[in-house]
């Protein structure tokens, strides 16, 4: 490294050691790497960036990369990230979750999440099924799929998460396909970027559970229409979204959540003040 | 050549050889042969083709722990096998049967001192291309095991069906030539001939014996969220609970699952939902719900390593403490824990039965040892716990539904029951249910909630009492299988020595215990947990004997026999 | 593919973008060969493994035809894939832990195709230079192509009635 122009970060210099425990085949291979670019894509020093995540294959995530990781409990990624974001606004942090982890047990506080538009990015790496519990439905699953917990299929229609993310107040909604890594990397980047919580959904195929996703590579297409601010027209897009479009679908405008703030006093002793007799 | 009344053997493998599918046949060709047995396995870290080690014990009885020692390890591969050295422990008259070709074996078992016997597998895949390696040892571990040729051959015709002709052909050859490759070796210990006994015989796991409790009992209704070790539970009851007239849905998370089944009982129908530590630890809000609203509910608590996240595919005993103490206030309820895979439908359906006489939660204290092991055992006898709550029918008003009464269970009124509409509440209540904070309210329906649980005639089942003597040794869940063994070494061996296992860890029973240990000089206090959960509570709550010693450890790795027995001797932890 | 694809300006970018490419491969072998370690497949850890120095190989002569000190960061200007990836940057999801060699090598086989394929629609560059090394290029990952294709014979595929011989009879296990 030169004394006086650092070296630029590459994205090897964001994944760790660490051997991942994903089966071989994994789209998770992909979202790696595709987070490894997106971070190298935007310079930020690895020990400035926190990845949070829940419990699952997903969220193993974080020991794959060299920044600062929490693999907390199941379903509570982002109440995680978004205490830490709050206290360290200086960080760059990413919560990733699987889909169910995200959308069954975290599906409360993506709502609230959402709502409260903290300066985050949510990568939600969706392979319709809950892939480290022996393949059970999720929300995300398609109602015909058969499994165990729910034989013959569970008959419910599936979550559309970019729905319940617009509705909710993301201020940016995105789809990504895991097999696409640049692509996903450009979105990555994107959404980080962006003030505000930013959601990107990304298709990664389960190997294991889900071999018929072999077939999505030819099924997810470019959005036929560009992003939009627009929350009604974002959401008029979606009622035509096959689950397979790719690409950003809405960048909002919304202010990123501060927490209030009184004025600051100058000495502790005036919090007294009003106890005085 | 010695015949023994039991048998251990291991098959560890990686990569997708199959070594759990071996374990698996074997035993099962053990148990169609008359045989008893117990399966477990151990993992390693990946999803699929990760390490893998199936357990086995094989006995003339039943056996419900794994002995001290391994008599016969197979190798399909050593591909990091070290990984089980202290789950397979060798001596020098173990057996291990290794690929000459292939890896040398982890350092364990020259160290044991057993003896290797040579089965050249990649050879004979070689040569053999449609034959699998794990078939082929299966085929010699039976051919040591001196097991009858016909019984695996049906077994693997059955098994191996849908895949075609050729696969059952290619797989009854493997096993053959793994048998020939072997030549006349045999060892030196074979099981003793099974005993013929008309006796009709299950296999099944803990898990599916939880379930089929759950049913027996009257469950008709649950709600799901998967979770390590706990899952087969509710897939089991995913298929069968419909045909007994009920139903199962998947909740979105434990908190979900939990309040959907007090809707459930709340609604009439005996309901349960199943987990592990990091579930239960989301539902006890809830569960306090139904204690003060004296719901009943089953929420079986398939115990893991932990803390937190912790070991997911290993067993621990160390969470008595949230079980007994996790709700916040005073919030007495049951807690009843297995003893055994059998003793899974007993206590599930007994808990079943206490949770709908006694209006309140019953958690169940299973862990996965029990859960997700394979056993054969006698056919469990017919119980008779049904759980019947008692209802309000012929209702004059007011209706009081938490009226005092002199047992403290106050008959329920089930939605659609005119006259006896209520509403169920989590804040203190008078006898009507009508909210207060007066503290004569609140006193009343803390003794109605404390009395109906002591009043309650709980009979023999609270604990397991065997044998008797100044010795005793102590223990709750899976370890009562290795307590039992270790009680029956010492007194085969001169001493007297009693086995005591309580069923039902709370509600307390001061007196029977007391009556338990009459006698009893020295105690050894046995379980699976780090800080001596059990130790403590036992010394909270009743008078233990002045020397009382304790063997107490975090899993993963199970505690065996000879370790009680030294324990019981020596004085605790070594 | 091709549209989105790096534009070739120079020789010293064709140089970049080549030694990227190789790179890219060398990368995803070793990740591959990580994978089949971790899931106790030795056989394919030696042929990605060997995969990865071949093509480490390739990326360090590049490097040295180039004399280009600094064809890294050069590199990573200009050989950029707006969509899709590098040529032998190879498809993770195509991989499994029960994979067999025969699979690997199709892998392989298609990474060089895609190559050949990349370096062909140079063949009619501007430059001349960039036309004469493109050429070379061309003649090599046909080589790479054909050796892909000798080997791949030593690997007969397996009649479809004996697939059952290389499946997991073992059921996942969960982890969590």
């Amino acid at each position: 490294m030169s004394a006086t122009v650092p070296s630029p970060l590459r994205p090897h210099d964001y994944k760790s050691d660490v051997k991942p425990v994903w089966c071989p085949g994994c789209g998770d291979y992909h979202v790696l790497i595709a987070l490894t670019r997106a971070l190298a894509e935007l310079q930020v020093p690895p020990e400035k960036v926190a990845v949070v995540s829940g419990i699952g294959c997903s969220s193993r995530i974080p020991a794959y990369t060299t920044c600062y990781g929490f693999h907390g409990v199941h379903g509570r990624s982002l109440a995680l990230g978004a205490g830490l974001k709050l206290v360290r606004p200086d960080l760059t942090v990413v919560v990733a979750s699987g889909d169910g982890d995200g959308y069954s047990i975290g599906g409360n506080h993506f709502l609230h999440a959402c709502r409260r538009n903290v300066d985050m990015t949510y990568l939600v790496m969706d392979n319709h099924i809950y892939g480290m519990t022996k393949g059970q439905p999720s929300p995300t699953t398609e109602p015909d799929i058969d499994t165990a917990l729910a034989p013959g299929g569970t008959g419910l229609r599936p979550f559309n998460p970019l729905v319940i993310a617009l509705a909710s107040g993301a201020n940016f909604v995105a789809r990504a396909f895991s097999g696409n890594p640049p692509e996903t990397a450009g979105i990555i980047a994107e959404a980080v970027r962006h003030p505000g919580f930013s959601f990107v959904e990304i298709l990664s195929p389960c190997v294991t559970y889900r071999p018929d996703q072999k077939a999505w590579k030819d099924r997810v297409h470019r959005a036929p229409v560009d992003a939009t601010d627009d929350a009604a027209r974002a959401a008029r897009r979606l009622m035509t979204d096959d689950g397979f479009n790719l690409g950003v679908l809405y960048r909002g405008n919304r202010q990123p959540y501060r927490p209030h703030g009184n004025e600051q006093i100058g000495e502790l002793a005036e919090l007294e003040k009003e106890f005085e007799l | 050549m010695a015949e023994a009344p039991s048998v251990s053997v291991a098959f560890v493998g990686s990569g997708g050889a199959g070594a759990l599918t071996s374990g698996r046949l074997l035993l099962e060709a053990a148990c169609k042969s008359g045989w008893n047995g117990l399966l477990t396995r151990s993992v390693g870290p990946q999803i699929r083709g990760g390490e893998a080690a199936a357990l086995l014990r094989l006995a003339i009885d039943s056996v419900e722990c794994h002995s001290d020692r391994f008599d016969l390890l197979v190798g399909i591969d050593w591909l990091n096998a070290n990984r089980f050295e202290t789950e397979i422990p060798l001596g020098p008259n173990s057996i291990v049967i290794s690929d000459p070709n292939g890896a040398a074996p982890p350092a364990i078992v020259a160290a044991a001192g057993a003896r290797v016997i040579e089965l050249p597998l990649k050879e004979l895949t070689k040569a053999n291309p449609t034959w699998r390696a794990n078939m082929i040892a299966l085929g010699a571990a039976a051919s040591l095991l001196r097991f009858d040729e016909t019984i695996l051959a049906d077994l693997i015709a059955t098994r191996f069906e849908q895949k075609g002709a050729e696969a059952v052909a290619a797989s009854l050859d493997a096993v053959r030539g793994g048998a020939r490759a072997l030549g006349n070796h045999r060892l030196g210990t074979t099981l003793a001939p099974p005993r013929r006994t008309a006796a009709k015989r299950w296999l099944l796991t803990g898990n599916e014996a939880v379930g089929l409790g759950a049913i027996r009992g009257g469950i008709r209704f649950a709600a799901a969220y998967p979770i390590t070790p706990a899952s087969e539970i509710l897939e089991w009851l995913a298929a069968n609970l419909a045909k007994a007239g009920g139903c199962l849905v998947q909740a979105e998370d434990e908190l979900a699952s939990i309040n959907m089944i007090i809707g459930g009982s709340y609604g009439g129908t005996p309901s349960l939902t199943a987990t592990s530590g990091p579930g239960l630890s989301l539902m006890v809000e809830s569960l306090g719900l139904a204690v003060a609203a004296e719901v009943p509910v089953v929420v079986v608590d398939v115990m893991r390593g932990g803390p937190s996240t912790g070991i997911p595919t290993k067993s621990e005993q160390a969470d008595l403490n949230i079980a007994v103490y996790g709700l916040h206030g005073d919030a007495p309820h049951l807690v009843v824990a297995p003893q055994s895979v059998p003793d899974c439908l007993l206590a599930t359906q007994w808990a079943v039965y206490l949770a709908e006489e006694l209006q309140t939660p019953a958690i169940v204290l299973s862990d996965q040892f029990l859960g997700q092991a394979l056993l054969a055992c006698a056919r469990p006898a017919d119980v008779s716990f049904i759980g019947q709550r008692r209802k309000a029918t012929e209702i004059a008003a007011p209706y009081c539904r938490y009226a005092l009464t002199a047992d403290g269970v106050s008959p329920m009124a089930v939605p659609g029951v005119p006259g006896g509409q209520y509403t169920a509440d989590g804040l203190t209540h008078t006898v009507r249910g009508q909210p207060t904070s007066s503290a004569g309210d609140h006193g009343a329906q803390l003794d109605k909630r404390r009395d109906k649980l002591e009043r309650f005639v709980y009979g023999d089942l609270w604990a397991t009492l065997e044998g008797q003597g100044p010795l005793a040794v102590m223990t709750f869940g899976s370890l009562t299988g290795a307590a039992r063994e270790a009680v029956g070494e010492l007194t085969r061996a001169g001493h007297a020595v009693r086995l005591i296992a309580p069923r039902l860890l709370s509600p307390v029973r001061p007196d029977d215990m007391a009556a338990a240990f009459e006698g009893v000089r020295r105690l050894l206090v046995v379980e699976q947990t780090h800080s001596a959960q059990f130790h403590r509570y036992l010394k909270a709550h009743y008078t233990l004997p002045a020397d009382t010693v304790v063997l107490n450890r975090a899993g993963p790795l199970p505690i065996r026999p000879g370790e009680i027995c030294r324990a019981l001797l020596e004085g605790g932890n070594s | 593919m091709s549209e989105g694809a790096p534009q070739v300006f120079s020789l010293a970018d064709l140089y970049a973008i080549a030694y990227q490419i190789e790179a890219d491969a060398v990368e995803r072998y070793t990740m591959l060969a990580e994978q089949m370690e971790m899931h106790n497949n030795p056989e394919l850890v030696g042929i990605f493994r060997d995969l990865a120095r071949v093509e480490r190989i390739h990326r360090d002569e590049i490097a040295s035809a180039a004399a280009d000190p600094d064809i890294v960061a050069h590199a990573r200007k200009v050989a950029e894939w707006r969509s899709g990836e590098s040529p032998e940057a190879v498809d993770l999801s195509e991989a499994h832990y029960l994979m067999t060699p025969r699979d690997a090598l199709e892998m392989a086989l298609a990474g060089e195709e895609r190559a050949f394929e990349f370096y062909n629609r140079l063949s009619d560059a501007a430059d001349p230079d960039v036309k004469r090394l493109a050429a070379e290029f061309v003649a090599e990952e046909l080589a790479h192509v054909e050796l892909c294709r000798s080997l791949l014979r030593r690997y007969p595929a397996p009649a479809p009635a004996d697939r059952w011989i290389f499946e997991d009879p073992d059921l996942p296990v969960s982890q969590e």
